[in-house]
């Protein structure tokens, strides 16, 4: 199955974390991507910050900042594609990030099949 | 039979075939939710029919066969079997599993329903009737919830399973001891809830089918010594079911039991449950909250309980497990054990406040405490606040009967 793994995080709780430790973190990650790769289908993207966020509301009203006011925010994402949910929440338990406060993965299926939209 | 011996009976029964039959049918049509749907109304008709023309020849067969038939109307009904080759994709392990001698993919069933993916509450009901073929308005009558809202939420947890692809299966073994444990939380969660709702009244004992669910998983994976510290958990409190309730309905305490009632072989049952567990020498909270309830089973009176032990075994539970309400049981044992020390027991009740201030066992023991310290007045202020956060309408009762007891008659 499908799923897409979205990373959020809270800002406030990222800017306490040391530089070293955020160092460490983003190398443990890189290695995720390459020991995981069998099971990441699309590595999806990193995310700029929710500050350079602009989002178009419905009737094409165009505002400032993400579509969310939640404290979390999302920081990424990736595809995956596993046997069923609990491999895909055993991957998204591994992510290295977790390790950091406020850190968070989404799990989400994702629609395959379009019939049931016929 | 009587009714309550029928109703024992079919309660039995639809246990043992309603799981298997789910999971044998969800392979057949390749769909899940549409084989438990199928299953449950077969329950619906088995209730009907078999109480008013007694038990068929065959009621195995007479359910499959009503199942069947429901599932095949059901597809029929939404004009889905012409789609089924490519429309059929749940996560269904394609064989039963083997547990000791015994084939049983019930467990699987279990397992999927338990899921953490899945909130509490669904897990809760979705367990009830899918695993032990209870009825939707059973679940909500246990639960005293809507029954409409109740399907609703059972609706959207079997969605759930098949689109985010909970697998109808056994976890690989390194999950297997959180999975479990995740177990344990619905079964345990499914008695609590019984046992302060149970009026008797009723047609299926919850309590019946929380044991009977402990011990599937126990003698499934027999050597996780929890799974056993559950099981005798509940056997002991199951055998003392009969002597909670007075026949008007209404919550006798403990202390107010008629131990002639109590079920001395359920009780045996527990204690060979206790046995399993202590054999694997891995204590763990439900073993000692069952042996807890083991010394309560062993008093042949309220003033023979063995309460140092009680205490001990509190103190122990509470190395492992320091949540506000074990301390809180510790405290009221303590009381009783060593009634000079009353006083202290209170502080450190006290002492649980901020942790427990919404929850009225905390301060009906308050109160309880505050009556034998000599101080009325407060304590029947902690009565009334318990009395306020009470919902169930049993333990309503007898806090009100307490209060009627108590006013101020130790002035």
């Amino acid at each position: 199955m499908k799923y897409v793994l979205m990373f959020a995080a809270d800002p406030a709780a990222q800017a306490s974390v040391d530089p070293q430790k955020a160092k460490d973190v983003y190398a443990a990650v890189y290695r995720w991507f390459g020991e995981n790769s069998a099971s990441i289908t699309d590595s999806g993207a990193e995310l700029l910050g929710p500050d350079t966020a602009t989002t178009v509301r419905s009737g094409g009203v165009v505002v400032d900042g993400p579509f969310s006011e939640a404290k979390e925010v999302i920081g990424g994402f990736s595809v995956i594609d596993v046997p069923d949910l609990d491999a895909a929440l055993g991957l998204a338990r591994s992510w290295p990030m977790l390790e950091l406060p406020g850190v968070s993965v989404e799990v989400r299926p994702m629609v395959v099949d379009y019939s049931q939209f016929e | 039979m009587n009714s309550a011996a029928i109703d024992d009976r079919l309660a039995g029964l639809l246990r043992e075939q309603s799981g298997r039959l789910v999971m044998r049918l969800s392979r057949t049509f390749g769909d899940f939710a549409l084989a438990e749907d199928a299953v449950q109304a077969a329950v619906v008709e088995a209730l009907v029919a078999w109480r008013r023309d007694g038990l068929p020849p065959n009621p195995t067969g007479w359910l499959t066969v009503a199942a069947r038939r429901n599932a095949l109307d059901a597809l029929r009904r939404t004009s889905r079997l012409s789609a089924l080759p490519d429309g059929f994709s749940p996560v269904v392990g394609p064989v039963e599993h083997t547990f000791g001698d015994a084939t049983d993919d019930r467990i699987a069933l279990l397992f999927a329903c338990c899921h953490p993916a899945l909130a509490l509450e669904a897990r809760i009901a979705l367990t009830l009737r899918a695993v032990t073929g209870l009825t939707t308005a059973q679940v909500a009558r246990a639960f005293l919830v809507n029954e409409a809202t109740l399907a609703q939420r059972i609706v959207r947890a079997k969605r759930k399973i098949v689109t985010a692809g909970i697998a109808l299966e056994v976890p690989e073994p390194h999950a297997r001891p959180a999975r479990l444990a995740d177990v344990r939380t619905v079964i345990y969660a499914c008695y609590n809830e019984a046992y302060v709702s149970t009026t008797g009244t009723h047609d299926r004992v919850l309590g019946a089918d929380a044991l009977w669910l402990a011990e599937l998983i126990a003698h499934a994976f027999p050597d996780d010594p929890e799974n056993w510290g559950l099981a005798a958990l509940l056997a002991t409190q199951h055998a003392r079911s009969a002597s909670r309730f007075s026949p008007a309905g209404d919550l006798v305490p403990l202390r107010d039991q008629d131990r002639s009632r109590w079920d001395a072989a359920l009780l045996a049952r527990g204690r060979d449950h206790l046995d399993r567990a202590a054999a694997l020498r891995s204590p763990g909270p439900l073993q000692l909250q069952a042996a807890i309830a083991a010394v309560h089973g062993e008093a042949t009176s309220f003033g023979q309980t063995d309460w140092a032990q009680i205490v001990r075994l509190y103190d122990l539970l509470g190395i492992i497990d320091a949540s506000p309400i074990v301390r809180l049981n510790g405290a009221v044992a303590l009381a009783e054990y060593l009634p000079d020390q009353t006083k202290l027991a209170l502080a450190r009740l006290d002492q649980l406040a901020p942790a427990l201030s919404a929850y009225h066992p905390y301060h009906a023991a308050r109160a309880e405490l505050l009556r034998r310290l000599g101080r009325p007045d407060e304590a029947e202020q902690a009565d009334r606040t318990a009395l306020a956060l009470t919902t169930n309408d049993a333990e309503r009762r007898l806090l009100r009967s307490r209060l009627r007891r108590h006013p101020m008659d130790e002035d």
